[in-house]
C-alpha cells in the first residue's frame, strides 16, 4: 500500500491555486520553519465571497496536497461556509490521510481561518473572535 | 529511468548471495543442531560461513556470534559490556551523540538502570578524535561505543586510533559498523576492536541477519534463552539460508573493495560536485573521509519528504532525515548533532550510492535534482521571505 491516497498524490504532483494574489483581501500564515511546515494562504473577497485563492506552503507532501484541496474547497464559497472548513473535511476530500498527518490538515483549516480573520480585521470588519483559533493552537507540534 | 540511491537503507541482493543461499532453502535445509548427516550438512554450511566472515574482518570464527542483525548485535555488545562493567563497579559509558538508535536507545535503557551515559559531541562534520575519548575515559568507565562510519551523513571515524586507546586504558570497545561492513577495510585486530556489529543487507546479502563479533574473553549476555546455539550464547535455531548468504556476499564485497571503492568514490564526488551548484545547499559531514557512497546534502526553503515524493516520481529512490520522514516530530538526530538547525535538517536529502550505478544514472540526477528544488522553492513562503530578505538566508 501506497503512504499517500491517489488522490493525495494528485494534488501534491500538480497542485491547484499555488502562487501568490498580490492585492489579496487576507491572508494567513500559520507553521513555523522549525517545525518543517509553514502554509500561506492568500484570498481575494468580493460581497463576503471568497472569488480567488492562492497558497504557497513550506513542507511535506500531505502539506501541499491539504494547501491544494483546501483552496478548491473554498474559491466561490461565502466566508461564512469557509469558516466552517474543518481539517476533516480536508482530509476526507483527499481520501484520507496516514495518521500522523493529520495535523497538515489541521494547518490548511487554520490557514483560512487566519486569512479570513487578516480579511476582517483589515477591513474593519466586526466579527466574533471566539470563531477563532487563537496563536497557542498553531503551535501543533515541536514548541 | 529508475535509480535506486538508497543503499545506506539497504541494498539489492547480489546474484553470489542468492546462489549461496538456495542450496539451504532447497535440498539442504537439514537443522544444524541435528544428528543426520542433513542436519551435519547444514551444519558445515554454519561452520564455513562462521569461518569466511572471520576471516573477512581478521577474526577468529569462535569469536563471531550470527544474529538477527545489527541492531540486535548492538543491543547484545552494549549490555554484556555494561553487565561485565557493573560486575566491577564500574557504571559510566562513553558515546557519540549521533549514534544509531540501536546503539543509543539500548543507551537510554542502561541510563534508567544506574549508568552513567556520556555523548561527545561530534562536532560540525560528524566525528570524534581519539583525544576526546581520552579526556572523557574515567577510571569507571566500562565501555565505548562510537560507530565506524555514521548511517546519514557518511562520515568515517578514527576507529583504529580510538581503539588502541581502549585497549591501552582497559576499556571495552564496541564499534557498530553496520555502514562500513564490506565497504571499508575492518581488522579486528590491527584495529583493536572488541565488539563490532554488523548486517548482512547492507552489503547486498539478506536482510534480518548480521554479526556480532566479540573478542576472545569478553563475556556475553543473552539477549534470547533457549537453546545452546552460538556457544550458547543466542538461541534460536539458525538462518542457515541468510547466514550462507551473508558470507558469500561479504566474501565478495571484502575481495572487490578497491575495485569498488575506486569507481563509487567517482560516482559520489561527481553528485557531489554538481549538487553543491545549487545554491543556498550545503554538504552534511567530511568532504574525504566519508563513506564511498554517501552523498548527504541539505537544501534551504524546502521540506525533505516532499522532495523524495517529486524524485520518486521521476525514478529516484532516496531518503531524508526531515521530520516528516520519520513520522516523528523532530528531525534526524544526527543532523542535530552535527549543528544543523531544524529548519535546515527538514531540507535534507540523503542519496547512497553503490559500484552498480553508473555515470548515465548520476547524470540524470544532477539533471533533475536541481529541477525539483526548484520546484519546491517556488511554492516555498519561507524560501521567498528569504528571497525577498525578510528572513536571513541560513546557508
Amino acid at each position: 500500500m501506497a503512504l499517500y491516497s491517489e488522490k493525495v498524490m494528485d494534488h501534491f504532483r500538480h497542485p491547484r491555486n499555488v502562487g501568490v494574489i498580490d492585492d489579496a483581501d487576507g491572508i494567513g500564515e500559520v507553521g513555523n520553519a522549525k517545525c518543517g511546515d509553514i502554509m500561506k494562504i492568500y484570498l481575494k473577497i468580493e460581497n463576503d465571497i471568497i472569488t480567488d485563492a492562492k497558497f504557497e506552503t513550506f513542507g511535506c507532501g500531505s502539506a501541499i496536497a491539504s494547501s491544494s484541496m483546501a483552496t478548491e474547497l473554498i474559491k466561490g464559497k461565502p466566508l461564512s461556509e469557509a469558516l466552517q472548513l474543518s481539517n476533516k473535511a480536508v482530509a476526507e476530500a483527499l481520501d484520507g490521510l496516514p495518521a500522523y498527518k493529520m495535523h497538515c490538515s489541521v494547518l490548511a483549516e487554520e490557514a483560512i481561518k487566519a486569512a479570513v480573520q487578516d480579511y476582517y480585521e483589515k477591513h474593519g470588519v466586526a466579527y466574533d473572535k471566539t470563531q477563532f483559533p487563537d496563536c497557542a493552537s498553531c503551535a501543533h507540534c515541536c514548541e | 529511468m529508475n535509480i535506486y540511491a538508497d543503499n545506506a537503507a539497504t541494498t539489492k541482493m547480489s546474484r553470489t548471495a542468492i546462489e549461496a543461499m538456495l542450496p539451504y532453502m532447497d535440498g539442504c535445509y537439514g537443522n544444524p543442531s541435528s544428528l543426520h548427516s542433513l542436519g551435519q550438512r547444514a551444519a558445515e554450511a554454519l561452520a564455513k560461513s562462521r569461518k569466511d566472515i572471520a576471516a573477512c574482518l581478521g577474526a577468529e570464527p569462535q569469536e563471531i556470534y550470527f544474529t538477527s542483525g545489527g541492531s540486535e548485535a548492538d543491543n547484545q555488545a552494549l549490555i554484556s559490556a555494561a553487565a561485565a562493567g557493573e560486575r566491577k563497579g564500574k557504571k559510566h559509558i562513553i558515546s557519540t551523540a549521533f549514534e544509531h538508535h540501536a546503539v543509543l536507545h539500548t543507551l537510554e535503557k542502561l541510563k534508567k538502570q544506574g549508568f552513567e551515559i556520556e555523548l561527545l559531541d561530534v562536532g560540525r562534520e560528524g566525528t570524534v578524535t581519539a583525544a576526546q575519548v581520552e579526556k572523557a575515559i574515567r577510571p569507571d568507565t566500562c565501555l565505548v561505543t562510537i560507530m565506524f562510519a555514521n548511517n546519514e551523513i557518511g562520515s568515517i571515524l578514527p576507529i583504529a586510533e580510538i581503539g588502541a586507546l581502549c585497549r591501552q586504558k582497559g576499556v571495552l570497545f564496541h564499534t557498530d559498523a553496520v555502514q562500513a561492513a564490506g565497504h571499508l577495510p575492518i581488522d579486528v585486530k590491527a584495529q583493536k576492536i572488541d565488539l563490532l556489529s554488523l548486517s548482512a543487507h547492507k552489503f547486498h546479502g539478506p536482510k534480518g541477519t548480521g554479526v556480532l563479533f566479540a573478542r576472545k574473553g569478553v563475556p556475553l549476555v543473552n539477549l534470547i534463552e533457549g537453546g545452546a546455539q552460538e556457544r550458547g550464547k543466542r538461541a534460536g535455531t539458525e538462518n542457515i539460508p541468510a547466514i550462507a548468504g551473508m558470507a558469500a556476499a561479504l566474501k565478495e564485497a571484502t575481495a572487490r573493495m578497491e575495485e569498488n571503492t575506486a569507481k563509487v568514490t567517482a560516482l559520489r564526488d561527481r553528485l557531489i560536485e554538481g549538487l553543491s551548484k545549487i545554491p543556498h545547499s550545503a554538504l552534511s559531514g567530511a568532504k574525504d573521509l566519508r563513506l564511498p557512497g554517501n552523498v548527504h546534502f541539505c537544501f534551504e526553503g524546502i521540506e525533505g519528504e516532499s522532495l523524495l515524493l517529486l524524485l520518486d516520481e521521476k525514478g529516484i529512490c532516496a531518503s531524508s532525515g526531515s521530520a516528516c520522514t520519520s513520522g516523528s516530530l523532530d528531525p534526524s538526530h544526527v543532523l542535530l548533532a552535527i549543528g544543523r538547525s531544524h529548519e535546515i535538517a527538514h531540507g535534507s536529502l540523503r542519496l547512497s550510492l553503490c559500484e552498480e550505478n553508473t555515470d548515465e544514472e548520476i547524470a540524470y540526477m544532477l539533471a533533475e535534482i536541481p529541477k525539483a528544488v526548484e520546484q519546491l522553492r517556488g511554492m516555498s513562503p519561507l524560501w521567498r521571505d528569504k528571497i525577498n530578505g525578510k528572513r536571513e538566508f541560513l546557508l
